[in-house]
């Protein structure tokens, strides 16, 4: 085993890991650990934009930001959150420009701005031109744009390091409190373990999108972050709120950026209507995602879907002019050509909802420190990105503000992680720390014969689609929690055919399963006892909103894995805790949502 | 512009798809165990729609968890999965099974000219190295502007094609000069200059020119066309190396 030892270190090369990096890099010895090179995170994979109240094409300001960004979270996002984002936002835009980010211009050679889901004028008289874009790969343009800066800051990179422990310790210097000691990672060349001690960490690892099959997330998308710590007995909040994209690509779920629809495209079901007139009369088609995934959801179920088996319904781009298409939406109307054959200036578009967004994560508050429970942190550990749950996207998150999100809080988290850094003392690393990892990648690899991680992810997915999508039931998730245990125990016989040191991503791909079903099982009980509907979880048997009982964040919390386990015990547990933590709510009172 | 009426398109009626059997001949290493490379050859049922990469996961997920392969995004923006196929560049995921001949057996090799690890996985360290040495940043002098910087649309236009890049080396590793000639910058990273040359916000241009006019620079460049064609984003490499080219000459952007 290799030993490092940095200031700070950051999991994950993400827009908010790398963001962390430009900061925490130049106030302390910083390293950042990656499981893919920093360009293959999937930020790049983002379409549409960024909102900022920049007011360069209209009126607008933060104030009306915040407000949607609550409204849109179905007022179960914590206010003060909000408030910092959407002020920060406009500094977080900027700060991308002057770095070289080359956004849309307007006329005037300003950056410009366009429609997205949900951001409207004056708490929603209309749709705003709030989203700062780069055509329709802004999400590139922010991770090229980071990649730039931090290799011109000379920011450290440990490429192709897989995180799979988070090393906490008891530390007298902190109250007798578990404090960061550092992580333990994984060299994929090599197959070596190396361990890292730091006086700070930021988890920066991205979404969990991979818990179902349909979905626009990449396949190294298995929330690993949250799975580190939720084994390490932190919570994780609100993990039952995942957004479903309305517009995937039927039968792939590859994203069609709701700027499509920001630039004019219209949804239609099979008797050519825009039926999105019928469920959001104001804003139609730009209405929130949630709502506008259901209805498609709901098109396709009373039988006016497309297709030879009716299940999708349609994207109509062809009354647009292609050379506005070709301006501002090249990449996914070629995602359109390439994927399905289908030619966008003159046939609809096959579409249905796609697994896109984890509104939850690892709790923090808006510094990015980590929360151990309800009110108390964990010295040195931070988070920020789609890993963390601040809450920013409360059950629904609005399009452009993850973007939005990883810029501003992986700032702040970086900021933080440095400073934090400087002033705190060493905590000690307690013997053999990398001994749960040694156990966990022994046990796959040493085993002969078992099953298939793949035969186990499929199950998996596809249970999670079917029974845990846009529409839930106590009964499908019931069935679904089942297969989940069944899982639980299955993983225990999993078995990898490569038994090689290097590059062996058989082995990882066993261990990041054993995430999916670790969160899954979160996800499934969260949405079980939330006996509500709200923003992206919606309960066929539980149809309303229900302030009253559930204006609350769900924290569930399992029995950490012991110190010493030993060999050939399950890393699951048999007991998920739930728990709930007030919202913190400020000026905005909820209201009923409607578009 | 009528946007409320209901489209006169026809429904798109998508025919069933079909299976069918085809043949991946791959080659195979793994310094671990074997001296030299090999190939093998799987027999795998696609879908009609199947991309390449959709048959090697089914390779390695039913039938040999050994191969090794890079990949992530799986619908071409990552830059993951760069590979030869039939002898040419391209990524497994934005390649159709059926866009390659599926008739014969379909060899699937590791890109040219960089180290090849395992399997399909190639060093990429040096391919980084030379993009990071052509100063792939965003370099201003004097007072920072408290607003946004202005750059008219036309301007940035002018760089446009060269920002896609998504440094997956499918460039750099069809060309015969950066096989032959491990110096040579190779395309990628000349891209990437160039889009930071013709940025009317940038002050650094000359410097990435001296650097580029360097020996090992882009005089390298033979204009194969082999870059071009290989780029998985279409943008027009061999004409931004021109443009390089020219500026070197004029010194002037
Ligand atoms: C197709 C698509 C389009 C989108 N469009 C938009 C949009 O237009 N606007 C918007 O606001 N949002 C958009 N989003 C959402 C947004 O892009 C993401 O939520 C955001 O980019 C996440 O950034 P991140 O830094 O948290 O994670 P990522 O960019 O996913 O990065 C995760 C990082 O963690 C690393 N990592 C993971 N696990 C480990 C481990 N175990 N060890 C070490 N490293 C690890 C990975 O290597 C990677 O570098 C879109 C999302 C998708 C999928
Ligand atoms: S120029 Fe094209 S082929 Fe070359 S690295 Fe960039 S995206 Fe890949
Ligand atoms: S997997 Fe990302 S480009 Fe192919």
């Amino acid at each position: 085993m290799q030993t490092h030892q940095y200031d700070v270190v950051i999991v994950g090369a993400g827009g908010a890991g790398m963001r962390a990096a430009l900061e925490s890099s130049g106030r302390a010895r910083t390293a950042v650990l990656t499981k893919l090179y920093p360009t293959r995170s999937h930020t790049g994979a983002a379409q549409g934009g960024m909102c900022a109240a920049l007011s360069n094409v209209e009126e607008d300001n933060w104030e009306w930001h915040t407000f949607d960004t609550v409204k849109g979270g179905d007022y179960i996002v914590d206010q003060d959150a909000a408030e910092i984002m959407c002020r920060e936002a406009i500094k977080a835009v900027i700060d991308l420009e002057k770095m070289g980010l080359p956004f849309n211009r307007t006329p005037e050679g300003r950056i410009d701005q366009r429609r997205f889901g949900g951001h409207t004028r004056n708490h929603g008289e209309a749709a705003v031109r709030r989203s700062c874009y780069a055509a329709d790969r802004t999400g590139h343009m922010i991770l090229q744009t980071l990649y730039q800066n931090c290799v011109k800051q000379g920011v450290e990179f440990y490429n192709e390091f897989y995180v799979l422990d988070l090393v906490l310790a008891e530390s007298e210097a902190h109250g007798g409190e578990p404090a960061v000691a550092g992580v333990i990672a994984y060299e994929l060349a090599t197959g070596e373990i190396h361990s890292f001690r730091a006086k700070a960490v930021v988890l920066a690892t991205g979404g969990a999108g991979k818990v179902f099959k349909t979905t626009s997330n990449a396949h190294t998308l298995t929330g690993d972050g949250m799975g580190i710590a939720f084994r390490r007995g932190l919570p994780l909040e609100d993990l039952e709120f995942f957004q479903f994209h309305p517009t995937g690509l039927a039968g792939l779920g590859i994203l069609l950026s709701e700027a499509a629809r920001g630039e004019g495209g219209i949804l239609r079901n099979s008797e050519g209507e825009r039926f999105m007139e019928r469920y959001a009369p104001t804003i139609k088609d730009l209405a929130p995602r949630d709502i506008v995934a259901r209805s498609m959801a709901n098109e396709v179920r009373e039988g006016r879907g497309c297709g030879p088996n009716r299940d999708y319904v349609l994207l109509d781009l062809t009354h647009l002019e292609p050379a506005h298409i070709d301006a501002k939406l090249p990449d996914i109307t070629e995602f359109a050509r390439t994927y399905l054959g289908v030619e966008p200036y003159t046939e609809p578009i096959p579409v249905y909802p796609t697994a896109h967004y984890a509104m939850g994560g690892v709790p923090t508050n808006t510094d990015a420190e980590v929360l151990r429970n309800n009110t108390e942190t964990v010295p040195g550990l931070y988070a920020a990105g789609e890993v963390a749950c601040v809450s920013v996207h409360g059950a629904n998150r609005l399009g452009t503000n993850s973007l939005l999100d990883i810029n501003v809080f992986g700032r702040r988290a970086g900021i933080a992680a440095a400073k934090f850094a400087q002033d705190a003392p060493w905590v000690e690393m307690p013997g053999s720390p990398e001994q749960h990892t040694l156990n966990l990648l022994e046990d796959i690899r040493g085993r002969a014969q078992g099953e298939r991680v793949a035969d186990l992810r499929r199950t998996l997915q596809e249970t999670m689609d079917r029974d845990v999508q846009v529409f839930r039931t106590e009964e499908s998730m019931t069935e679904a929690l089942e297969v989940v245990q069944q899982l639980k125990e299955r993983y225990q016989h999993v078995v990898v055919q490569d038994k090689g040191k290097r590059y062996n991503l058989d082995l990882l791909e066993a261990v990041e399963l054993g995430f999916l079903i670790e969160l899954a099982e979160v996800v499934v009980l969260g949405a079980l006892a939330r006996k509500e509907s709200r923003g992206g979880h919606f309960r066929e048997d539980f149809t309303k909103r229900d302030d009253e009982n559930f204006m609350v964040h769900t924290m569930a919390y399992r029995t950490p894995l012991g110190a010493n386990e030993q060999r050939g015990v399950s890393i699951f547990t048999d007991k998920v805790r739930l728990d709930y933590k007030p919202v913190n709510v400020t000026r905005y009172q909820p209201m009923e949502r409607k578009y | 512009m009528s946007v409320d009426a209901p489209s006169k398109k026809p429904i798109a009626e998508a025919v069933e798809v079909p299976t069918f059997q085809i043949t991946l001949r791959i080659e195979r290493y793994n310094p671990e165990f074997d001296t030299e490379s090999h190939y093998e050859d799987y027999e795998v049922t696609v879908h009609g729609t199947d991309r390449v990469l959709d048959a090697l996961h089914t390779i390695k997920w039913d039938m040999d968890g050994s191969l090794s392969f890079r990949r992530s995004c799986a619908h071409g923006v990552c830059g993951s999965d760069a590979m030869r196929i039939n002898g040419k560049n391209r990524l497994a995921c934005k390649t159709l099974v059926k866009d390659v001949n599926p008739d014969k057996p379909i060899t699937i090799e590791p890109i040219k000219g960089l180290p090849v690890e395992k399997d399909l996985i190639v060093d990429m360290e040096p391919f980084f190295d030379s993009y990071r040495e052509i100063m792939p940043f965003l370099v201003t002098t004097g007072h920072e502007p408290t607003h946004e910087r202005i750059q008219s649309q036309a301007d940035k236009d002018r760089f446009d094609d060269t920002t896609k890049c998504i440094l997956c080396a499918a460039c750099t590793s069809s060309c015969p000069v950066f096989w032959n000639d491990g110096q040579y910058f190779g395309p990628a990273a000349i891209v990437n200059a160039h889009r930071f040359i013709f940025d009317s916000r940038d002050e650094a241009g000359d410097q990435r020119l001296q650097i580029l006019n360097d020996k090992e620079g882009v005089w390298r460049c033979r204009t194969v066309f082999n870059c071009t064609e290989a780029c998985p984003r279409g943008i027009e490499v061999t004409k931004a190396i021109a443009e390089v080219k020219r500026a070197i000459i004029t010194r002037r952007v």
